[in-house]
């Protein structure tokens, strides 16, 4: 095992040979060139599936930092998906349509609202935390239900997906499938190397010390609530961007992606990928979202009475997840 | 100025008076005992003074300036340094990180989102010599989990001094050590006698006649004798405290 | 806004009050004494509507639902406690939220399995169908009986805690639960009677809810997390703040409910009052919420918890 000496691109020196790393670099170079495969095989339906993986892995790896690192478990943090849904949604239904504004205003809109709800509910801890995210999360979500102008309860379509501009010009058009995929794919890219500097920096040695012992921390001289709030508004302005995406994706907004199951299938996904690990959310959206297509497939097949009801094997799988694979599927992989 | 100086503290659980009027000092370069039978409320005293329990009355000053209604960070910002009773380390830590995050708490550049931690030139000295001087240099990249019970409580010791403390609080410092373990910290606690201030809480009582200036002793709640070690020895009200059998 | 209206929603308000107590006494038990986050307890109260209404169909004797429910959601209380929960009761919140969830998954399909997608309708029992009349308004028989049922409940719950035995070992385990083990009580056989206790609490809220709101699968989610908001304002572990709490919250989104869209409307333009009226209405007890713990980040009725947990 070759140790490098760190570069600047580096910020530690990477085995390239571990387990971990081969990895994640094979399932990256797979993604990378999925929408030319799914292209040979002609089969469009494969590039909005893993444009929906990459966008659910977005989600969780903004999740992830504040759960797996922070050790803030929040049960509310699809809210902020359903705000950059909305942040897309909303503009484009009075004819504003770049994709620069509504990522604009998701953040615009995010930070000072997760700053707010953080900071009130990081006056708690434990058990409280996790409640109460919820319950905000909960509140939000009947904001949305009472937002009668834009489509309340049965959420709000989306004309087209957003426009970008001058990149136009370039062909970056977000009405094909491969470019919205590229474009997602990109963002998951710079998404993962950012929190993954962001956890070996100093901030990220303090906000680790947190999860692992507040009270030492605290007793250090660390003014351990900036640094929560600080992570905490940054998960919650990436779900921002993954719920732009989503909307753009799905091209509609609805109340139900703040809703307390997707919320939910976040934490799953963390977990299942490998809590604290930097890639993990990106093996976790992959194994749950191919696992709610095959599911029903699998039950079609034997039983097919029961094809709807395939949420029942969900349940028990997550609850069995939770019992035995507390280190997660990447989690479990030697580093 | 004295390092440390309370005033009159009460703290009531209920309907029990765990600290009854605790008035003590701490001088510069002294170290000051504090023993006390079981269930004398010696945690809780500590507690008080390191911020993490409210007094219900009284005043605690730490260097000179009034700490009573300040939280525990900040105290420790101002240079009060302790270590628990059960270790409370970072356990899935290593060492080095440890000490890294007492060395950093002191450091004005944390909010950095950038650099590697472990690329600090300056905080990584200062990480290394504090894990010198209580003797883990070997231990650096162990994982805290994994070390030894004696280990994780010089480690706590280490983390203390990282924050280049100018009040340290040792609370129960050689609590479930060996007796090769105990004089290896009460060896370091000598030499560290004199450098810094040090409020010790101990039951070892060898320990505490070799090491303290003076001694309190602390019966349910309250201060009953405070005086030199020898002194403490011959106090009728201390021996009687204790049934004869320890001082 | 009449007296007559405001007197007879605040009366629904304390129906509500006493139907969230119901809940929160049980979540709130859990979390203070197994410091165990179980968001499946909503599955509960669903579970207890649906084997009342199973019941009262197949007897037509509502007391005979009240029954089936109670004991069916204790007795789904009881096994899951000792088959699927013990070992979370040691693992961190995470593992219990995650592991909660997918029971909540679970019990959702499960009930759609048995008794389908569609919502049920459960009968208000004949014998309190009609109306009464109380301080000058006319009022649901049916309402008013939730009411008395809750606070009898209440009453009762009170006596268990503070004057039996058992109840003397629920609030010492509360405070320490390896005190209480150490003194030789099993644990194990406490953990089950308050989880089970729980269960049977929340079952008897569902089947007592069921003749007047929508018996569907998921219907317990919405309610839990009102709940949970109950026990956040009453404070972690204390029925005492369960109580006061869950009153607070039902009188509170009730009435605000029933009167935020007409306060608006006084103070706002009507478009802008007829769009941010249900808003605010709806989410009008999750702000209330947010300023308590602004204020008092520990809950309003705080237990008295030992200071190592």
């Amino acid at each position: 095992m070759s140790e490098m000496k760190p570069t600047k691109l580096w910020p530690i020196a990477i085995q390239w040979s571990a387990p971990r790393t081969v990895t994640a670099v094979v399932i990256i170079a797979l993604l990378g060139v999925l929408p030319v495969i799914a292209g040979a095989l002609e089969s469009s339906y494969y590039v909005s599936f893993a444009t929906r993986i990459l966008i659910y892995a977005l989600a969780a790896i903004g999740l992830n930092f504040i759960l797996g690192f922070g050790g803030m478990v929040s049960l509310g943090h699809a809210m902020y998906v359903m705000l950059g849904a909305y942040a897309v949604a909303i503009p484009a239904s009075h004819g504003v349509t770049s994709g620069f504004a509504h990522v604009a205003l998701a953040v615009a809109v995010c930070i000072p609202l997760a700053a707010g709800l953080g900071a009130v509910a990081l006056r708690t801890s434990g058990i409280a935390f996790i409640m109460i995210t919820l319950a905000f999360a909960q509140m939000l979500f009947f904001g949305a239900v009472s937002l009668k102008d834009y489509g309340g309860d049965d959420g709000l379509t989306v004309a087209a997906r957003s426009t970008l501009g001058g990149l136009d010009g370039f062909g970056l058009n977000l009405a094909n499938n491969a470019t919205l995929y590229y474009v997602a794919f990109v963002t998951v890219l710079v998404a993962l190397y950012l929190s993954w500097r962001a956890v070996l920096s100093p901030f990220g040695l303090v906000l680790r010390a947190t999860k692992s012992n507040a009270r030492r921390a605290t007793a250090l001289g660390h003014p351990i609530f900036r640094y929560q709030l600080t992570a905490y508004v940054a998960s919650a302005v990436v779900c921002a961007i993954a719920g732009v995406l989503l909307a753009n994706l799905t091209l509609f907004a609805s109340p139900a992606y703040g809703a307390w199951t997707l919320s939910g299938e976040l934490i799953v996904i963390v977990i299942l990928g490998g809590l604290g690990t930097v890639f993990g959310p990106v093996v976790g959206a992959i194994i749950l979202l191919a696992l709610e297509e095959a599911l029903p497939m699998l039950i079609e097949a034997t039983l097919p009475d029961y094809k709807s009801n395939w949420m029942l094997l969900l349940g028990l799988f997550i609850f069995f997840v939770a019992l035995f694979l507390k280190r997660g599927v990447f989690g479990s992989l030697k580093r | 100025m004295s390092a440390l100086v309370t005033h009159s503290l009460v703290k009531r659980f209920g309907g029990v008076l765990a600290t009854d009027h605790v008035s003590l000092t701490v001088e510069p370069g002294e170290l000051h005992a504090i023993i006390g039978p079981n269930g004398a409320g010696k945690s809780t005293l500590i507690g008080q003074l390191a911020g993490e329990i409210a007094c219900d009355e009284g005043s605690v000053h730490v260097l000179g300036t009034d700490v009573t209604h300040m939280p525990t960070h900040k105290r420790a910002q101002l240079g009060l340094a302790r270590t628990y009773q059960v270790t409370q380390l970072a356990k899935e830590f290593t060492a080095l990180d440890n000490v890294l995050l007492a060395v950093n708490a002191r450091s004005a550049h944390n909010f950095r989102f950038w650099g590697n931690a472990h690329n600090d030139a300056t905080a990584m000295k200062k990480a290394a010599t504090a894990l010198a001087t209580v003797g883990l240099s070997h231990l650096h990249h162990a994982e805290v989990g994994m070390l030894a019970h004696g280990e994780q409580r010089q480690l706590e010791i280490a983390m203390a001094l990282a924050t280049e403390p100018k009040l340290l609080l040792l609370d129960e410092p050689l609590a479930g050590m060996s007796q090769g373990e105990s004089s290896a910290i009460i060896t370091l606690l000598k030499s560290l006698k004199g450098r810094y201030p040090m409020l010790l809480v101990e039951h070892d009582m060898d320990a505490v006649f070799a090491l303290a200036d003076r001694v309190s002793v602390l019966v349910y709640g309250r201060i009953i004798a405070t005086d030199t070690p020898g002194r403490i020895r011959e106090n009728t009200e201390v021996r009687a405290a204790y049934l004869g059998d320890e001082v | 806004m009449t007296t007559q209206l405001a007197l007879s929603q605040l009366l629904n308000g304390l129906q509500l009050g006493v139907l969230l107590f119901l809940l929160a006494a049980g979540l709130t038990l859990v979390f203070g004494i197994m410091s165990f986050v179980n968001l499946a307890h909503g599955s509960l109260y669903m579970l207890g509507a649906y084997f009342g209404a199973a019941a009262f169909a197949n007897t037509d004797s509502f007391l005979l639902a009240i029954i089936a429910a109670v004991g069916g959601a204790g007795l789904v209380g009881l096994l899951l406690d000792r088959f699927a929960l013990t070992k979370l009761y040691a693992r961190d919140h995470l593992d219990q939220v995650l592991a909660t969830f997918g029971l909540i998954l679970f019990f959702n399909e499960l009930i759609r399995i048995v008794w389908g997608p569609s919502s049920i309708f459960i009968q208000v029992p004949k014998a309190l169908e009609d109306t009464v009349d109380i301080a000058g308004i006319t009022y649901p028989s049916y309402r008013l009986a939730i009411i008395a049922v809750g606070l009898a409940v209440a009453f009762g719950l009170y006596v268990l805690i503070q004057k039996t035995r058992v109840g003397m070992l629920i609030r010492a385990g509360a405070t320490n639960a390896n005190m209480v083990a150490v003194l030789g009580v099993n644990i194990k056989w406490l953990n089950t009677l308050v989880f089970a206790l729980g269960a049977a609490l929340a079952g008897l809220a569902g089947v007592m809810a069921g003749p007047i709101v929508s018996v569907q699968p998921g219907m317990g989610e919405p309610v839990l997390i009102l709940t949970l908001v109950v026990i956040i304002i009453g404070g972690l572990g204390s029925i005492r703040g369960a109580f006061f709490a869950a009153l607070i919250v039902g009188v509170v989104d009730t009435l605000g409910r029933a009167f935020m869209p007409t306060i608006m409307r006084s103070l706002l333009e009507r478009s802008t009052a007829d769009a941010a009226g249900p808003a605010l209405a709806s989410m009008l007890i999750y702000l209330f919420m947010a300023v308590v713990l602004a204020v008092k980040p520990q809950g309003l009725f705080p237990a008295n918890v030992a200071a190592t947990r």
